[in-house]
């Protein structure tokens, strides 16, 4: 049965328009980041992200994201798996309440607890450090994956766990030997999301840090775009320049992203 | 919740120890100090003075942050009601006429979400400036006296960072709209179509109500998003013009470390805190009555 030719051709431009929508305010700094400097450089075309990494500094704040988020994703995936290999396939006094407590912290809104964050890393003398970037990452990551990956070891095959036991394997190796290498799927599902959450994080960067060096990409960019005043060209290139790589990592690997994100939101 | 599987192992605590000592130390603990703090006048440098439920109380008396939520009530409209309404509609559409290309649109029309939120603001700040490509487009079909510095206005800046929020929000509800309806069964289609339903009848009828968890899904999200629009606004307005863009995040920042009203600060982090798991449990828990 095919559908009049009117409605198809109504569809496609539905299509259209919503996808033209969604992708014109990229495709208008991507255009721009482009064009020649109306800031007066001279500079024009990839030209324009060399000036803009030179003006902008954004080499040293590229450095400190991906410094922040390679130990965001390391740490916490780490973490994860081990909680959630606890709380997804054994059996203790007050795992209930343990794991309700994770899911505190999903639902937990950074505003709530930067305040304090700020003010108690002020006393020890932690604010302005890369610990106080990373860390309370560590901990909002680290809910959303003890979350994760407990679904993901409560569905997966019994069976394998009871042969790997049989065959007198402990946890720890139960764990790494038989359950993670099929694990990979849902492993780098979290391990992207948590990427995508640590680059593009604004407001822990933003109260944490003073000195230039420890500024992080979005937050060089937020400032970037208050000082440099003559023209748009060179501040687009800036962004296009910190919005590349997560965008990069979506392009080869959207499917989880898109998964993540819908099912990682369909919480109990 | 129903007995985890396995065997009784007190090594689990153990394996639970690391990542429950980071996510108590800077999550935890910090959500306990919020409240603890939230009951103090304090200036972030001196001596706080106890004052009690005082900060709560200004939640509601203060017209300043009164204004900050009734702001945010506006955004939700713009993040979650347009979206949801916009998605329905469109992946309804889709989702009969069985379009090719449809996995491309989801691609395209997702991507907003992975975007850094800054940069987002960057490319809007530039759309929307006196001369601007949203200007010149209005010039150009003869509509120049309704040109403006759109963040610059105080009636359209808060609309004008609404439309981001719709922006990035609608493709998120439609990409989990249609995997909803994709798993709608073609009987329940063809049974209403048997009985003579038309296409509205039909997705009264049929769509509507089996996509009723996504809904829920959508709302929690968007509302959430919509709570939480802090980048956006320091970016684009920084609470401007005036104070005509200023919403309870804003206000968290910019009490707290600008102002020097640091109790203040944390009672409206608490209160947004408060806020969101009402509305995550209320609508998950009318999602699951209305199913039942």
């Amino acid at each position: 049965m095919r559908a009049p030719l009117a409605e198809r051709v109504g569809n496609y431009l539905l299509l259209i328009v919503f996808g033209l929508f969604a992708l014109g305010p990229i495709v208008t700094i991507l255009v721009a980041a482009l064009g020649p400097d109306d800031g007066g450089s001279g500079s024009s075309g990839f030209g324009n992200f060399g000036k803009a990494w030179e003006i902008g500094h954004f080499g040293s704040y590229l450095r400190t994201s991906v410094a922040v988020s390679v130990s965001v994703v390391v740490v916490s995936v780490l973490l994860s798996v081990l909680s959630g290999y606890a709380f997804g396939t054994m059996r203790f006094r007050g795992a209930g309440v343990l794991f309700y407590l994770f899911l505190v912290g999903i639902m937990m809104p950074t505003e709530a607890i930067i305040v304090p964050l700020y003010f108690d890393l002020r006393t020890l003398g932690l604010t302005d450090t890369f610990w106080a970037i990373a860390l309370p990452q560590v901990a909002q990551s680290v809910a959303f994956g003890t979350f994760w990956m407990r679904a993901y070891f409560r569905s997966s095959s019994r069976s394998l766990v009871e042969a790997a036991r049989l065959d007198g394997a402990g946890p720890w190796r139960t764990l790494w030997q038989v359950l993670v290498p099929p694990a990979r799927p849902a492993l780098v599902t979290l391990i992207v999301l948590v990427f995508m959450w640590t680059w593009n994080e604004f407001l822990i960067p933003l109260v944490m840090v003073t000195s230039e060096s420890l500024r992080t990409a979005p937050l060089g960019l937020a400032f970037f775009s208050g000082q440099y005043t003559s023209g748009f060209t060179l501040l687009a290139a800036g962004a296009v320049i910190v919005g590349t790589p997560v965008v990069l990592v979506y392009a080869f690997l959207q499917r989880h992203f898109i998964a993540g994100m819908l099912e990682g939101a369909v919480r109990e | 919740m129903s007995s985890p599987p396995g065997e009784p192992r007190k090594v689990g605590y153990l394996y639970i120890l690391p990542a429950l000592l980071v996510y108590g130390a800077f999550l935890l603990y910090p959500l306990v100090r919020a409240v603890h703090l939230s009951l103090f006048e304090w200036n972030g440098i001196t001596l706080g003075k106890f004052v009690g439920l005082s900060n709560y109380a200004d939640v509601v008396a203060d017209a300043g942050l009164r204004a900050a939520f009734g702001h945010a009530l506006v955004l939700i409209v713009f993040y979650s009601v347009l979206p949801v309404v916009i998605g329905l509609a469109l992946a309804s559409v889709l989702q009969r006429a069985k379009v090719r290309g449809l996995g491309f649109f989801r691609t395209v029309v997702f991507l907003p979400q992975v975007i850094a939120m800054v940069v987002v603001a960057v490319s809007w700040r530039h759309i929307y400036a006196p001369d601007g490509p949203l200007n010149d487009v209005l010039r150009a079909v003869g509509l120049d006296s309704v040109a403006r510095g759109w963040l610059g206005d105080y009636t359209f800046a808060l609309p004008a960072v609404g439309v981001i929020g719709t922006w990035f929000e609608t493709g998120l509800v439609t990409v989990l709209l249609l995997a909803g309806m994709a798993r709608i069964p073609r009987e329940r289609y063809e049974a209403a179509r048997l009985d003579g339903a038309g296409a509205f009848a039909e997705f009264f009828a049929v769509v509507l109500p089996a996509v009723r968890g996504e809904i829920a899904v959508a709302v929690t999200l968007t509302v959430i998003a919509a709570l939480r629009t802090f980048d956006l606004v320091y970016v684009t307005t920084s609470g401007g013009p005036g104070t005509s863009t200023s919403v309870p995040s804003y206000e968290v920042y910019h009490r707290a470390f600008e102002l020097g009203q640091v109790g203040s600060a944390a009672a409206i982090g608490v209160c947004l805190t408060v806020l969101i798991f009402v509305i995550t449990l209320g609508v998950n828990r009318l999602a699951d009555r209305s199913t039942a």
